[in-house]
């Protein structure tokens, strides 16, 4: 299939992808470094999913993600020097330094977190979908979890809710096959995601994840169902992270050939391939593309650097609202 | 105006319903059947179902939907049956309310007000009757309260509503039917304890469904010629222990009454606080009135052994005053 977007989107979709992947490689070497300390969850491989989703979603409409959410801050919009100094613990990251890597929160692009309790983003979804459909507002919740998550119970109260109250939540299933080591066959009696999500009388499509345009394809048709006002939408996307589930993970649970066969797919070199035989990417145009997503890692990497401690004293800040009672 | 709590309850919810139309009403059964406690009766007709909303059996889900609605511009009243069905959400209370706002940096206030039942004393046996208000308490990022009067069952409510963080509200069980006067403007404030019952001898601290056995024991002690101060807590999180200190710095002696087991208990925090703060302010070691460390049992007779009882607590001042 052709990819159906004009030169500048198509790129537009292909940057994205890039500042993703080059920011978490840094991250990754920065773990090294020590420079960043707590859990390290590394997005890369599934960089599609997030990129071809945001672009179908508008700036009224909430996201809610994992612990695995560097990519759906930076594709959000959230500037990367804010997430970068979140991950060094600096009190000029998105969340002020008291959240790290599994939790970054944007108030100005409505980035409700990273949160790092599989399926405990879903019921806040519907929550936040329910405020938008009582107080009168047309959005749409996307709501991002693992396959892993599928199998808690908050999935299914949420899915219920959701349905039962027709809310507008677009819930998003990165399903990469592994919950931390534990592969899907081995935890879900019924690995059919879409059949499962069905069981609560909501549409489902699957995508696969390692191709931005299907994704997108499906994330704008998923998206306009629950924008008009049609209910929930269960959208499952296909992929792979090519990382281990974090950084101490020394990954014995997948065979070596199994994550090769899933790089031969990998989202950024199939997609520039495609770009380029239909003439609308250069080989210079990449390498400029991606110069300036490695700047970009760089002024990051050098601004969390730079960038101040929070004073001891103000340890109990943000326990609570300033102004509320004691 | 004499009212029930259930009353009183009820009238806080409908006025904060009319006065703000950003409030709603959510959880098991609260429309249609009236409210587990009948505290909701006649709302679903007059609020429509859209703002009395019945929620399946979800607890996590509907409690996690209330701080998701919390964080998107409303100002929902989350009714959990009882504090032992809480668990089911204990993840989103304490996961995700209570730490939103500290965890986003805050850019995130969760304006969430959460009611649900608690306590013993109707023969509910194991799974209806537990006091775990303090697992509650021991949280940063939440309030906690724990109207034990139809002045504090009419007026906590708008001030939990009007609080930009999380609010859980602790109503027990046996107080529904419990007559009393409201403040004559409604209000109250959720940051004091109060005092209910002056007293040079001892100091007797307790909350809730706790707070009448206490005033009954109270009654009973000035009987024999001992003046005991009765403090109620009000607000088990945080802690007014100014009102403590300056009753114990009279009395010297402390008697905390508290429905919760003994281990771990709000009873032990109150104390330590004491010991810390108020040691040489004492003249007797303090003691404790708590539940027995068993599972509430069904039998009534072996329900009333298990509880905090005026005698109890009676016999506890005696042989702290050596009488």
């Amino acid at each position: 299939m052709t990819v159906p977007y004009d030169k500048p989107f198509a790129q537009k979709l292909l940057f994205d992808m890039l500042r993703i992947r080059r920011m978490e490689e840094k991250c990754a070497e920065l773990y090294g470094a020590q420079k960043i300390r707590g859990f390290l969850h590394l997005y890369i491989g599934e960089e599609a999913c997030v990129v071809g989703v945001l672009h179908a979603l508008a700036p009224e409409d909430n996201i809610v993600a994992t612990y695995r959410e560097h990519g759906h801050a930076l594709a959000r919009g959230v500037p990367m020097n804010a997430i970068m100094a979140e991950m060094f613990g600096k009190r000029s990251g998105c969340s002020g330094g008291r959240g790290g890597s599994m939790h970054l929160f944007d108030a100005a692009t409505r980035l409700y977190g990273g949160n790092a309790i599989v399926g405990g983003g879903l019921p806040l979804a519907v929550g936040l979908a329910l405020a938008d459909r009582m107080l009168g507002r047309r959005a749409v919740t996307a709501c991002f979890f693992g396959e892993g998550a599928m199998a808690e119970g908050a999935f299914h109260e949420s899915m219920n809710l959701a349905a039962l109250w027709r809310l507008p939540v677009l819930f998003c299933c990165e399903n990469n096959l592994y919950a931390m080591g534990t592969a899907l066959a081995r935890s879900e009696s019924q690995t059919d995601l879409c059949a499962k999500a069905a069981s609560y009388a909501m549409p489902t499509l699957k995508a696969d994840g390692m191709d931005v345009v299907a994704v997108h394809e499906a994330a704008k048709l998923a998206a306009g169902h629950v924008r008009d006002g049609l209910g929930p939408f269960f959208l499952e996307l296909q992929t792979y992270r090519y990382r281990a589930h974090s950084m101490f993970d020394p990954d014995l649970y997948r065979d070596k050939a199994e994550i090769e066969d899933w790089k031969a797919r990998g989202p950024l070199h199939t997609f520039s391939a495609r770009l380029k035989a239909e003439g609308k990417l250069t080989e210079e145009e990449f390498l400029a593309l991606d110069a300036r997503a490695e700047a970009e890692v760089q002024a990051a990497v050098d601004f969390a650097e730079a960038a101040e401690w929070e004073p001891v004293q103000d340890l109990l800040k943000d326990v609570h609202t300033p102004g509320a009672a004691p | 105006m004499k009212m029930t709590y259930r009353e009183a309850v009820r009238q806080a919810m409908h006025e904060a319903l009319v006065a703000d139309p950003r409030v709603f009403l959510m959880g098991e059964d609260v429309g249609k059947y009236g409210g587990s406690y009948a505290c909701s009766l006649g709302f679903l007709e007059e609020f429509g179902p859209e703002r009395i909303r019945d929620t399946p059996l979800s607890e996590l889900g509907f409690v996690g939907a209330g701080i998701g609605a919390a964080l998107g511009g409303l100002r929902p009243i989350v009714e959990v049956m009882t504090v032992n069905f809480s668990l089911l959400a204990l993840d989103q209370i304490v996961n995700t309310a209570a730490t939103l706002r500290h965890m986003s940096g805050g850019q995130f206030s969760v304006p969430l007000v959460v009611r649900m039942a608690t306590g013993a004393g109707r023969q509910l046996a194991a799974q209806h009757s537990h006091s775990l208000e303090n697992w509650y308490a021991h949280i940063p990022g939440i309030k906690v309260l724990a109207p034990a009067t139809v002045a504090d069952a009419r007026g906590m409510l708008a001030p939990a509503l009007a609080d930009p963080d999380p609010v859980i509200i602790f109503e027990h069980a046996q107080l529904y039917n419990l007559e009393g006067e409201p403040a004559e403007d409604g209000h109250c404030d959720i940051a004091t304890a109060a005092l209910h019952r002056e007293g040079a001898d001892v100091s007797l601290v307790t909350y809730g469904g706790s707070l009448p056995k206490t005033l009954a024991a109270a009654g009973q002690l000035a009987a024999e010629g001992i003046a005991a101060e009765v403090i109620d807590l009000r607000v088990l999180r945080p802690l007014d222990m100014a009102t403590i200190f300056h009753s114990v710095r009279k009395t010297h002696k402390a008697v905390v009454v508290d429905e919760g087991w003994k281990s771990g208990s709000l009873a032990a925090e109150v104390l330590a606080r004491l010991a810390e703060e108020c040691f040489y302010e004492l003249d007797a070691p303090p003691a404790r009135v708590c539940s027995a460390e068993v599972p509430i049992p069904y039998a009534r007779h072996l329900e009333e052994a298990a509880l905090p009882q005026p005698a109890r607590i009676v016999a506890a001042v005696r042989r702290m005053l050596g009488k």
